[in-house]
């Protein structure tokens, strides 16, 4: 190594340690330690026991883990399919030649900014059975909805609002992906008399593929994680019927003191997330349809 | 000639609906929520359903800070997102130069690993982060908060992208005159990577911001609360005062809508571009 060389790299050195220690510390360090916390016993206040696969064998029989993981895959299977297909045709919409659209986009992009527990506040007393829907839906004759009271509209109710705070998120994303679509082919199926459905169907939807594969894998990673909206809105009720995985986790961790327990839901959940992640990557390059 | 004309004030009448109904859909809770921070408690369910009451509690804004310390939950977000922001920033600029612009062993390898850091959600990781502030003595803390926010993979890999696209003869010319890295780092190169840091600001202040989990692990005393912990404990009670609630809610968002509405484009990009790269 030539002086020079030696002096670059502890330069290096010097500007990656910030970062490299917090990442040490709160990121790669716990990482591992899930792990081993996972394979262990550990009410908090003593000291935990080696337990090998005890935690993940308890999991398979506990049907509290089960109905959690129903719920954020319905959650996860419901919301993405919905958010998705609206994210799309909003933009698409919008990314037409109309009046004023950058101020739709602008306000239909705002509840992005807000926090999910501020959205759930706001949402409950629209959802409460005196709120704003039902009166809504009395004003036109329909018979109100036990919407976040009832264990069958409870977790449609989390996702109706789930999506109503993230269509403009993914909105952006399908409008950045649209934007990359050439012109041309547009102004070519017209001449050739292509209708704008024809043209949806076979320029928009097949060019922006990859963007969708995307949206789709991150809106699902996303979505596994639900937390902030259940808690504050629901609590995880009526009767378990929106509780979810990282509510669980918390609740093993935090309520019933079972660190061991609680890191090993967590560590499926890092399998999931994980394999998705994995799926995406695979996937993506092939996922071109031009 | 005529169809043709039909056809297309159809089409028009159609993307006009559309985007304003989602407009609407976009705006009705937001203005329902104001609306009610404006109401006496009578007023809140009262029928017929009135969006913007005759009478302004304006007093409804004063009446949160004498109910809850809601003075003290605002400076406490502003403080930890301010400086989970800071540090975000700073480590993330010194790493991406780094990796964009020093030779060193190993380079590309560490770059991967802190990429597949990426795909560590934080909530996998809460039980253990929890156990290391408990070691470190900083449960219920605000210094808790910020350390566990201020290092993300993502506004590494963020600068260094940006970092590629900086001229090397800017650098070079520096060299020239006598400026060691540190000096380059801090007066060369910086300053010009304000577009890539205001993005990678904002993407930090909404993480930071709106986050709820994580306090909701790490703080224990009233003092120590942030805004998301206040609103959820507010809204707790059975017989919620939702017009002082709302109240609360609109002060809480009004920062990143104000800040979303004079730096909309930096929005857009940094969620567009985190959105196709990341």
């Amino acid at each position: 190594m030539t002086r020079q060389a030696r002096i670059e790299f502890f330069a290096a050195i010097l500007f990656l340690l910030p970062n490299f220690i917090g990442f040490a510390m709160f990121l790669i360090g716990p990482a591992i330690g899930s792990f081993f916390i996972a394979l262990s016993e550990w009410r908090l206040l003593d000291e935990p026991t080696f337990v090998g696969l005890q935690n993940f064998r308890d999991l398979l029989g506990d049907s509290r883990f089960w109905t959690t993981l129903r719920n954020t895959a319905y959650f996860v299977f419901v919301r993405v399919p919905a958010n998705t297909v609206i994210s799309l045709l909003l933009a698409v919409f919008l990314n037409q030649k109309i009046k004023g659209r950058n101020v739709y986009r602008g306000i239909i992009f705002l509840p992005v900014v807000i926090s999910i527990v501020a959205v759930a506040v706001m949402w409950r007393p629209l959802v409460e059975s005196r709120g704003l829907l039902n009166y809504t839906l009395a004003a036109v004759g329909l018979s109100p909805i036990p919407w976040i009271t009832s264990t069958r509209y409870a977790m449609p109710t989390i996702i109706m609002i789930a999506v109503w705070k993230d269509i403009g998120y993914f909105m952006v994303i399908f409008l950045a992906g649209l934007q990359a679509i050439p012109s041309m082919y547009y102004e070519s199926a017209r001449i050739d008399g292509a209708s704008a459905v024809q043209q949806f169907r076979h320029i928009t939807l097949p060019l922006v593929s990859p963007t969708t594969f995307f949206v789709v894998v991150v809106m699902m990673i996303f979505s596994f994680q639900i937390f902030d909206l259940t808690t504050v809105l629901t609590g995880g009720g009526p009767r378990n019927a929106t509780n979810t995985l990282v509510m669980y986790i918390y609740q093993s961790g935090f309520q019933n003191f079972r660190m061991g327990y609680g890191s090993a839901i967590a560590f499926v959940l890092f399998l999931i997330v994980f394999s998705l992640t994995v799926v995406q990557k695979q996937l993506s390059s092939r996922w071109v349809h031009y | 000639m005529d169809s043709l004309a039909i056809r297309k004030f159809g089409s028009a009448l159609l993307l006009y609906s559309v985007a304003i109904l989602f407009t609407l859909i976009a705006l009705v809770p937001l203005a329902w929520a104001f609306g009610t921070s404006l109401k006496t408690y009578g007023e809140v369910f009262a029928r017929p359903y009135a969006f913007i009451p005759l009478e302004l509690q304006w007093d409804n804004y004063a009446a949160i800070f004498r109910a809850v310390p809601f003075a003290r939950y605002f400076v406490n977000t502003v403080l930890v997102s301010a400086f989970a922001c800071l540090f975000t920033l700073i480590t993330s600029a010194m790493s991406g130069y780094a990796f964009a612009r020093l030779k060193f062993p190993g380079r590309e390898t560490i770059f991967m690993l802190y990429l597949a850091l990426l795909i560590i959600p934080p909530q996998v990781i809460l039980i253990p982060n929890f156990i290391v502030m408990r070691e470190l003595g900083l449960l219920d803390t605000l210094t808790a908060l910020v350390l566990t926010r201020s290092f993300w993979p993502l506004g590494v890999f963020l600068l260094r992208q940006f970092f590629f696209g900086v001229p090397r003869e800017l650098e070079e010319a520096a060299i020239m005159d006598g400026y060691g890295y540190a000096r380059r780092f801090l007066f060369i190169i910086l300053p010009l990577a304000k577009p890539a840091l205001v993005t990678l600001f904002i993407l930090t202040l909404l993480l930071v911001w709106n986050d709820f989990l994580y306090p909701l692990v790490f703080i224990q005393s009233d003092a120590n609360r942030t805004l998301t912990l206040g609103l959820s404990i507010l809204q707790g009670d059975l017989d919620v005062q939702w017009n002082l609630v709302m109240a609360a809610v609109v002060l809480a968002i009004s920062p990143l809508v104000v800040i979303y509405l004079s730096l909309q484009r930096f929005f857009i990009e940094g969620i567009a571009l985190s959105g196709t790269k990341g």
